[in-house]
């Protein structure tokens, strides 16, 4: 069976590392911080200037200046810090913050990213995103494989204005986990529990590859 | 000491005309000069560009700007979640230049530090990069991105003081203090505005050389767009 949302989550919090600074995407990639063990050394950064994210606050104790770069209410844990937006965007040049999750609305088998823009009809702005994928050593995206349309989201090329040109490593969707290889294409690496590889490869416009036995993923 | 103080927010924008640029810090509504934006509503300049990472939601913050039709241009990274807004950009009302979040924050920041361009990766063969110089160093390519012009920035700070000291709380702090040494007037607006010598000098985020005008703000609202908590009881 496909994947809910936690499920990506889940799945995309397997390959979280101790030591690592992470920054974590609006929508599903926020949910990863759901599924981090207790006592795991990771640290958490959002953008809009603060290292050491919590959870959300408990009801009534919101703070007005202290937000996400979803702009929801969070808190700060022991050791957090906040800095301003110069300082922020530093650090993720600087490949001080070792993983980046985000979603897309496609990524290609080379690992173009475009997940800001459709001409004509929705233009929200690219936020820190392009910064991210422009720097970012190891870049997943969690996403659904296919779009509302039932159209899949993993295409040969983007038809999508471009946030990022050859930058993804690996995705994460309700279908499977993937893995770039700019010359290669998709390696299918796991299957949501249940999914056929054949449906997989049936979802996925882009070059996919399968090698020998597909494992399911381990939730 | 240098004399900074002045009595409110409309004293505060002073010179400000139709047709200038404006830097607005902030980051969503977290950390935006409130007070100012009241006044610059009353005072009724047009045609203003504003360099901003959002433009405020429906009815508080930039919005406020964006219902009155003072604004033809907007500078920000990200734009969701204001109805007006889209109506405007989608009628071509209102011109909109996009671009990459980091670059917003250092074009400030080179402005604030006397540096013409540089070089950032953010945006490469993308269409932000149409037009662009693309220089390779090392054998990666970069962007060439100039440093931003602005006539006023509008700022918003915790805590102040007379000689235009600033200290941030929070994530209210984000583009708050490159905008602020970035302006070629900049008005810094305070929950608390002290005398001189009551701020520790070591924990001045923003020091008072980079602030013309200082005042403390009348009333904050400080509006949350997304109110997220977790029930009493949850473990951390």
């Amino acid at each position: 069976m496909a994947l809910d949302k936690n499920g990506i989550a889940r799945r995309i919090a397997q390959e979280l590392r101790e030591g690592w600074y992470v920054n974590l995407g609006i929508g599903i990639p926020t949910l990863v911080a759901n599924f981090v063990p207790e006592g795991f050394a990771i640290e958490f950064q959002s953008e809009n200037g603060i290292l050491g994210m919590g959870p959300f606050p408990i009801e009534g104790e919101e703070d007005a200046d202290l937000i996400n770069a979803g702009k929801q209410t969070i808190t700060s844990l022991p050791g957090a810090s906040f800095f301003d937006s110069a300082t922020s965007f530093g650090m993720i040049r600087a490949r001080k913050v070792q993983l980046t999750v985000l979603g897309a609305m496609e990524v290609s088998d080379r690992g173009d990213i475009a997940n800001w823009k459709i001409p004509g009809k929705m233009v929200k702005g690219m936020g820190g995103a392009m910064d991210l994928v422009a720097s970012a050593d190891n870049i997943i995206v969690a996403m659904q494989h296919s779009n509302r349309e039932g159209e899949s989201k993993l295409l040969s090329a983007c038809t999508l204005p471009l946030t990022g040109v050859g930058c993804v490593k690996k995705v994460v969707t309700d279908l499977a986990v993937l893995e770039i290889d700019p010359q290669r294409g998709f390696i299918l690496l796991e299957r949501a529990p249940g999914v056929s590889v054949d449906e997989i490869i049936a979802k996925t416009a882009g070059r996919l590859i399968v090698e020998g036995d597909v494992p399911e993923m381990v939730l | 000491m240098i004399r900074k103080v002045v009595a409110n927010a409309d004293l505060a924008l002073d010179g400000l005309t139709d047709g200038m640029t404006l830097m607005v810090g902030g980051f969503g509504l977290c950390g935006i000069p409130e007070n100012l934006i009241a006044a610059l509503k009353l005072r009724g300049s047009r045609n203003l560009t504003c360099i901003a990472n959002n433009a405020g939601v429906d009815g508080f913050g930039l919005g406020l700007l964006l219902e009155s039709r003072q604004i033809r241009k907007m500078i920000s990274s990200y734009v969701g979640e204001n109805d007006e807004f889209e109506r405007q950009m989608l009628s071509g009302e209102l011109e909109v230049e996009l671009i990459p979040q980091g670059t917003l924050a250092e074009r400030c920041r080179a402005a604030g530090a006397g540096i013409p361009a540089f070089f950032t990766p953010a945006g490469v063969g993308t269409e932000v990069a149409e037009g662009k110089e693309v220089r390779l160093f090392q054998g990666k390519p970069y962007l060439m991105e100039y440093a931003f012009e602005a006539d006023f920035a509008l700022v918003k700070a915790w805590k102040g003081d007379e000689a235009g000291n600033l200290i941030f709380k929070g994530t209210a702090r984000n583009f708050n203090p490159m905008m602020a040494m970035a302006g070629r007037i900049t008005v810094a607006e305070v929950e608390e505005l002290v005398p001189a010598g009551m701020l520790d000098p070591n924990a001045i985020h923003v020091p008072g050389i980079f602030v013309h005008r200082i005042f403390q703000g009348a009333h904050y609202e400080k509006r949350i767009e997304q109110r997220t908590v977790r029930p009493k009881n949850t473990p951390l």
